[in-house]
């Protein structure tokens, strides 16, 4: 039981406070850049800022028809692990309950063996992430500690979630500290690695998108 | 005192039936989850073994668990006292007081040197010397350590024996302590709750007496028996928290309809108790039935788990309390970043000019 309460109270804590300086750190160290600012003359095909930015992100959320085959599989995994963490996160009851205490804002949850099925099946699409990572010659030499460690620290909430819910191996209550502490560390790495793209994906998708349409790019 | 007779003749001179005395050892065998064939070993202890001399102690306690231990129905504290226990002292059950009282906790010592056991109720307050709770002109850590001396075992009964309790809650103005603190060099059994189920007692009360050892114990020395497995696993809602049916207050439809407590606060996935099996009051309701969420009495530090209506995934007390500071703090930082790398561009186009 201590190593729940040390999970549930200072190692919580802890971990929140850092991740909230880390996004207030990155979004205004990021921000608070100089902007060069482009003074060519735009395109005569250049689309207002937003619009580009708009069309941009919607064009991105498909593979183009040229590199459709190559990169289909990666681009439905990725959903598939996107959408089976969201799930996991914003639908199942103790999460709810969690954010609720932090936030007041709640909302209806999926029973227990349905998040169960999608731990399973994001689990399974994270492995095979990896798995065309190693397989990959290119994708392999460009990936850095910051790719591996970002898989890692997502994975494992995962993964000792569903043994916390399996009851594998140990009791309930060390189960669920050391599902706790998993969340703990990606809170921790959240703001400071990749994973960030959780926040600035849009952002950057939109400032590509109104860069190219002054440079005249067909978006 | 203990009577140098066997309880099977004691019983047998009683008109108690062997029919009825294996009935007995039978309901004891089942609910310590020991197979059908330790009946007859219980029957077989119990009819040689003689009367056990116990001596209960209370120090800083509520009496709950001696309320609670008077209403075992089985075996029931009648046939404990009557028929297999001699209880030579507690406070709350015996007639003698004062210095008649004294006398007796140390005739049994005596007389049951090395076979007697020794129940206790109550944290132990050791700061200050242990003036905040005192018996008979003693400390009760001194007490203890004097009773416990010669005693064959000890038995820590309800959470404030076991872990410190409510006594020992946040901030502990007494330095209140467990008594596994204390003794350390005895066979000690810890029987939590607050208050412990009374069948957890007397049955282990039986067990002792029948196989004269020391039943199977998990890691806080708790009997398997009754501490083998968590209520929610055990209990009855369970269901309606595998389909995310929760009641949200103690008084909507969800309540109504019986519908898993979770999000109101139960701490039944990580309590280990027999509540949701044995039940109480004779196997009539547990609190989860009742209608309300189980509190985690049975477990160490359950006063400070962070509010009994707080759902267990939630941080414990307030996990945004450096927030505004952190967020000044992280914004401060990226400021500064930001103020930095334009300087270094700054210096970096001046110098190409």
């Amino acid at each position: 039981m201590e190593l729940l309460e040390f999970a549930r109270g200072p190692v919580l804590t802890f971990a929140i406070t850092i991740f909230i300086a880390g996004m207030a750190f990155r979004i205004v160290s990021l921000f608070a850049l100089w902007r060069t600012g482009d003074s060519s003359q735009g395109s005569s095909r250049e689309r207002p800022a937003f619009i580009s930015a708009i069309r941009e992100i919607i064009r991105r959320l498909w593979p183009q028809t040229a590199y459709k085959q190559r990169t289909m599989f990666a681009l439905v995994n990725g959903y598939v692990f996107h959408f089976g963490l969201a799930i996991i996160v914003f639908f199942l009851a103790p999460h709810i309950l969690f954010i609720k205490d932090l936030t007041g804002l709640s909302w209806g949850s999926l029973p227990n063996n349905v998040i169960y099925a999608v731990s399973i099946v994001t689990m399974v699409s994270l492995v095979a992430a990896l798995v065309m990572r190693f397989a990959n010659p290119a994708q392999k030499i460009i990936s850095t500690f910051d790719d591996w460690f970002s898989w890692f620290v997502t994975f494992l909430p995962v993964l000792t979630g569903v043994i916390a819910t399996s009851h594998l191996g140990a009791r309930y209550e060390t189960l669920l500290a050391l599902h706790i502490l998993s969340v703990a560390l990606l809170l921790v790495w959240l703001p400071f690695g990749k994973l960030m793209h959780f926040f600035l994906v849009f952002v950057t998708r939109s400032q590509t998108g109104a860069h190219l349409s002054h440079r005249g790019a067909q978006l | 005192m203990s009577d140098k007779k066997t309880l099977g003749e004691m019983l047998a001179e009683r008109g108690v039936s062997r029919r009825s005395f294996l009935k007995y050892a039978s309901y004891t065998a089942s609910i310590m989850a020991l197979p059908p064939s330790a009946a007859t070993a219980i029957a077989q202890g119990l009819a040689n073994a003689r009367r056990q001399s116990v001596i209960w102690l209370s120090f800083q306690e509520c009496t709950g668990c001696t309320e609670s231990f008077t209403r075992a129905h089985a075996p029931s504290l009648e046939d404990l006292i009557f028929d297999f226990i001699s209880l030579d002292y507690h406070h709350t059950l015996m007639n003698a007081s004062g210095v008649a009282a004294e006398e007796a906790r140390m005739q049994a010592m005596q007389e049951n040197a090395g076979e007697y056991i020794v129940i206790v109720d109550g944290s132990i307050p050791l700061k200050d010397n242990g003036v905040y709770s005192t018996i008979a002109g003693i400390s009760n850590l001194q007490m203890l350590e004097e009773t416990v001396k010669d005693a064959f075992a000890v038995i820590a009964v309800g959470s404030c024996a076991t872990f410190g309790g409510i006594p020992g809650a946040n901030p502990n103005p007494t330095g209140a302590v467990p008594v596994s603190d204390i003794i350390t060099d005895k066979p000690l059994i810890n029987i939590s709750g607050c208050p412990p189920i009374p069948e957890a007692m007397t049955g282990t009360i039986s067990y002792l007496l029948s196989f004269g050892s020391i039943p199977e114990l998990d890691h806080l020395n708790r009997p398997k028996a009754f501490f083998g497995e968590a209520i929610h696993d055990r209990c009855y809602r369970r269901p309606f928290y595998e389909r995310g049916m929760f009641a949200k207050s103690f008084d909507d439809e969800g309540a109504r309809k019986g519908w898993c407590l979770y999000e109101v606060g139960c701490k039944g996935p990580v309590t280990y108790n027999a509540c949701a099996t044995l039940k109480w009051n004779g196997g009539v309701s547990f609190p989860i039935q009742s209608g309300h969420g189980c509190l985690g009495c049975s477990e160490p530090n359950f006063w400070d788990m962070g509010g009994f209506y707080k759902p267990l995934s939630t941080a414990k007390g307030d996990p945004l309390k450096w927030a505004g500071g952190a967020v000044v703090a992280g914004a401060a930082i990226g400021a500064a970043s930001a103020a930095m790398a334009r300087n270094k561009r700054n210096k970096v186009l001046q110098e190409g000019k």
